[in-house]
């Protein structure tokens, strides 16, 4: 009995409902767009699925997968000195980082531990890969808003950080430096005064940005309040790094975390942001950089003297164990969970990269965004295609 | 007779005098296709100046025929139809958008002495006539029909490519331009009242004779011509119609070759007669001080050109700064911002002129306008707030109310 009344019940409401879709004058079955996977805002091979009504975003589902090369599985047939040459490829615009949470994994399975000079240039390297990849977020931003000019200036005066990595590494987008106890080599002669020069330079890149995008009218209002990210909502879909701390959350793996490399050595602060928007996201980069640039200022002037190889065999062997060991990358959290069977090469190697958690959160934030902010919001997210598809 | 106000034509119609026009049609033909291919190197250079690169540099001298080039290898890449396109219009709207933007330029008074009280003529194979291809009486009318029929071009490329981006843009398209179109007209409405006439050549004499109109007027239909003009050309900030990020390339996403050019070169060729047009109604035309008397004609013509190049040099200037408008921020500000403000300096303009020809007090009326304009400034500001919050209310229960519904059918 109850059972017929509810679906009477359900039946009325269900015509009900027919009847006013009826009396909808513009009601359209939506448009899916595919954003990607060629497509300027993507820059690589993301793609969205969007299904639009209008200009207005119902659903958008990203689909990644386009530039998966395997590198998981191609770790499992390489030496571990051979697998810093592909790791360096992950996330391409900061990649003496990715090289550095794998060393540290191999490190600690081999219970070897670099001099603290080699540290101390590690966490130098380490600070100038997140300012040659996080200036060209600070200029790419205006491009997905339609400024072009910024980005221009990004790649200039990211052109005289390169110089500094190829100085020390032989690299400029490859530099493959990190070795199991230690690195290949020391610094070359008048380095330190040389970087002390650039990082200056950086720091007039920020305020030339501050000038020029942040300050504007229009760019504040295309990125204020436009994608926000409650701080649950972002804790939940796993997003990490300045997209987190974006949105109030106070938490960095270089101060929280701690394993191999030397920031607490030196004084500097964590920036937050509490409004969780794309504006905040900007603001928070543009801070990282200015305190990137304090930290490689500190530690340039109080690097130890010593070797930069800790002894270690000719041939590397690792003993049987596994370690999970994550450091605070350009991107956000990256991690690398290292199983060995005693091996030279290593049995598994799980890559854990920011990209891949922060763009999960796209379906999420993007409805009921318009196409524009679609643009912009996947620009502030921040992803490098090789960071998602490893 | 459209070309009725022309002195050349006063004492009848002779060959001399079609000869004389078809050089006039035929001299402005070509400059402008010259001075496209010079603005868009001037553009590329300028802009690549302001973002630390060089430029085209290999072409001619400076990379000067760069242009060149790049037509010459458009013209001769394959013209692709997509299979989904409507043939007809999609052959049909490269014209649309570059015929318009030709015609336009002929109303611009190029030359001619306006000085000390003169009317612009200049003498050429014995007669005496304008340095302009037409001046029909309702010149300025002209170029607002004729920039209305360029909407077309835009809006039919997007439509009739059967794809989606280009669909995207042409909506945006004929949104933007439409209703920019509104604060345009608005704008130049103001200089009528100031000029007291339509003609091209009259305003820019009335302008000689007292002050150039951009004063006349009082700055702010100058600045809404800009922005509004700007919007009108589909010049970034207000891009939105080919915004490379988002929608590839807008309306011309699915056009190549030759037809991609002629979208191309229209583009530029509207942005010459739009500075142009700008010169003319707000800036005296060729108006400027003859400095030599010996070679007096060349003056006027570099005034004008010069005053052209600080509008050429604003619009790449504002596309090197500036990111792009949201649809719907572009939208407030067209109809909330720029639309009232024309209208409501329109207003005060008329009844300054009105007070004047009735002998009021000018101080009391621009008081009590001000007074008035503030009142329906307000007036329409509360509006629209209360507006905005029924509408979001309104949204609100709507989702709560679908929400309410699917979780109920959900259950089903």
């Amino acid at each position: 009995m109850n059972d017929v009344a509810n679906r009477n019940q359900l039946a009325y409401i269900a015509a009900q409902a027919s009847d006013a879709r009826v009396n909808v004058e513009f009601e359209s079955e939506g448009m899916t767009l595919n954003l990607g996977p060629q497509h300027p805002a993507t820059h690589g091979t993301l793609r969205v699925i969007v299904k639009l009504d209008g200009e207005r975003v119902l659903r958008a589902d990203p689909m990644m997968g386009y530039m998966h090369r395997g590198y998981e599985k191609l770790a499992e047939v390489r030496t571990y000195p051979q697998v810093t040459t592909l790791v360096n490829r992950i996330d391409w615009l900061g990649s003496f980082a990715n090289e550095v949470p794998f060393i540290l994994a191999a490190e600690q399975l081999m219970e070897v531990e670099a001099p603290p000079r080699a540290q101390w240039i590690r966490t130098i390297l380490f600070e100038l890969s997140r300012i040659a990849n996080v200036i060209l977020f600070l200029g790419d931003m205006g491009v997905q808003l339609g400024a072009v000019t910024p980005v221009f200036f990004a790649f200039r005066d990211r052109e005289f950080v390169l110089n500094q990595i190829e100085a020390v590494t032989g690299g400029r987008f490859h530099p493959n430096f990190d070795r199991i106890g230690g690195l290949k080599d020391d610094l070359p002669k008048g380095w330190i005064e040389e970087t002390t020069g650039v990082l200056d330079r950086i720091r007039t890149f920020c305020d030339e940005m501050e000038d020029l995008v942040t300050g504007n009218e229009i760019f504040q209002a295309r990125t204020r309040g436009i994608g926000v990210i409650p701080a649950e909502v972002g804790l939940a879909y796993g997003l990490s790094g300045a997209n987190i701390r974006a949105s109030g959350v106070d938490w960095d793996l270089r101060r929280d975390g701690g394993v191999g490399l030397v920031h607490d050595q030196v004084d500097w602060k964590v920036w937050t942001h509490p409004d969780g928007d794309s504006f905040a996201r900007y603001w928070v980069r543009l801070q990282e950089v200015r305190e990137a640039c304090g930290i490689i200022e500190q530690l340039l002037g109080g690097i130890p003297s010593g070797p930069v190889m800790a002894k270690v065999p000719r041939i590397i062997k690792v003993p049987a164990g596994e370690a999970y060991v994550e450091t605070e990358n350009p991107l956000g959290v990256m991690g690398y969970y290292v199983v060995s069977k005693g091996d030279l090469v290593p049995f598994r190697v799980k890559i854990r990269s920011a990209s891949f958690n922060n763009i999960s959160i796209t379906p999420w934030v993007l409805e009921g965004t318009y196409v524009p902010d679609v643009v912009s919001i996947l620009a502030s997210l921040y992803f490098i295609l090789g960071d998602i598809d490893r | 007779m459209i070309l009725a106000a022309d002195p050349l034509l006063v004492d009848g119609i002779d060959l001399t005098v079609v000869l004389i026009v078809l050089l006039k049609a035929g001299v402005a033909f070509a400059l402008l296709l010259v001075a496209v291919m010079l603005v868009i190197w001037f553009e590329r250079k300028l802009i690549s100046d302001m973002q630390n690169r060089i430029g085209p540099a290999l072409a001619g001298p400076w990379g000067i025929l760069q242009t060149l080039a790049d037509g010459i290898k458009l013209f001769f890449k394959e013209d692709l139809l997509p299979t989904r396109a409507d043939r007809v219009v999609f052959r049909l709207a490269p014209y649309l958008s570059i015929i318009p933007a030709f015609v336009a330029f002929a109303i611009v008074p190029v030359g001619g002495d306006f000085s000390d009280g003169g009317d612009g003529t200049v003498s050429m194979f014995g007669r005496s006539t304008f340095l302009q291809v037409a001046d029909p009486p309702v010149g300025v009318l002209f170029f607002l029909a004729l920039s209305a029929v360029a909407v077309y071009g835009v809006m039919l490329a997007g439509w009739s490519s059967g794809s989606k981006y280009p669909l995207l843009g042409s909506v945006r398209a004929s949104a933007q331009m439409i209703s920019y179109e509104a604060a345009l007209g608005l704008a130049i409405a103001t200089v009528f009242l100031s000029s007291g006439s339509l003609s091209t050549h009259d305003i820019v004499v009335g302008q000689s004779a007292t002050t150039w109109n951009v004063l006349a007027t009082g700055i702010v239909p100058f600045g809404i011509f800009l922005i509004a003009g700007t919007a009108e050309l589909n010049r970034p900030p207000f891009d939105l119609v080919e915004a490379e990020q988002e929608l590839v390339g807008g309306f011309h996403t699915e056009y190549s070759s030759i037809r991609f050019a002629l979208f191309f070169l229209s583009e530029f060729m509207n942005m010459i007669t739009m500075s142009a047009i700008a010169v003319t109604l707000f800036l005296g035309g060729p108006a400027g001080p003859i400095v030599t008397q010996r070679v007096a004609w060349v003056w006027p013509l570099f005034w004008f050109f010069l005053k052209v190049m600080a509008f050429l040099f604003t619009f790449v200037w504002l596309r090197a700064t500036l990111p792009r408008f949201r649809y719907d921020q572009l939208m407030d500000l067209g109809w909330k911002v720029l639309i009232p403000a024309a209208l409501g300096w329109f207003l005060l303009i008329a009844t300054l002129d009105v007070a004047a020809d009735l002998g009021w007090p000018t101080i009391p009326v621009v008081i009590v306008g001000v007074l008035v304009l503030w009142g329906g400034a307000s007036l329409l500001s509360g509006a629209v707030r209360k507006a905005q919050a029924e509408r979001l209310e309104e949204a609100d229960r709507g989702a709560d109310e679908t929400a309410g519904s699917a979780s109920g059918l959900g259950e089903a």
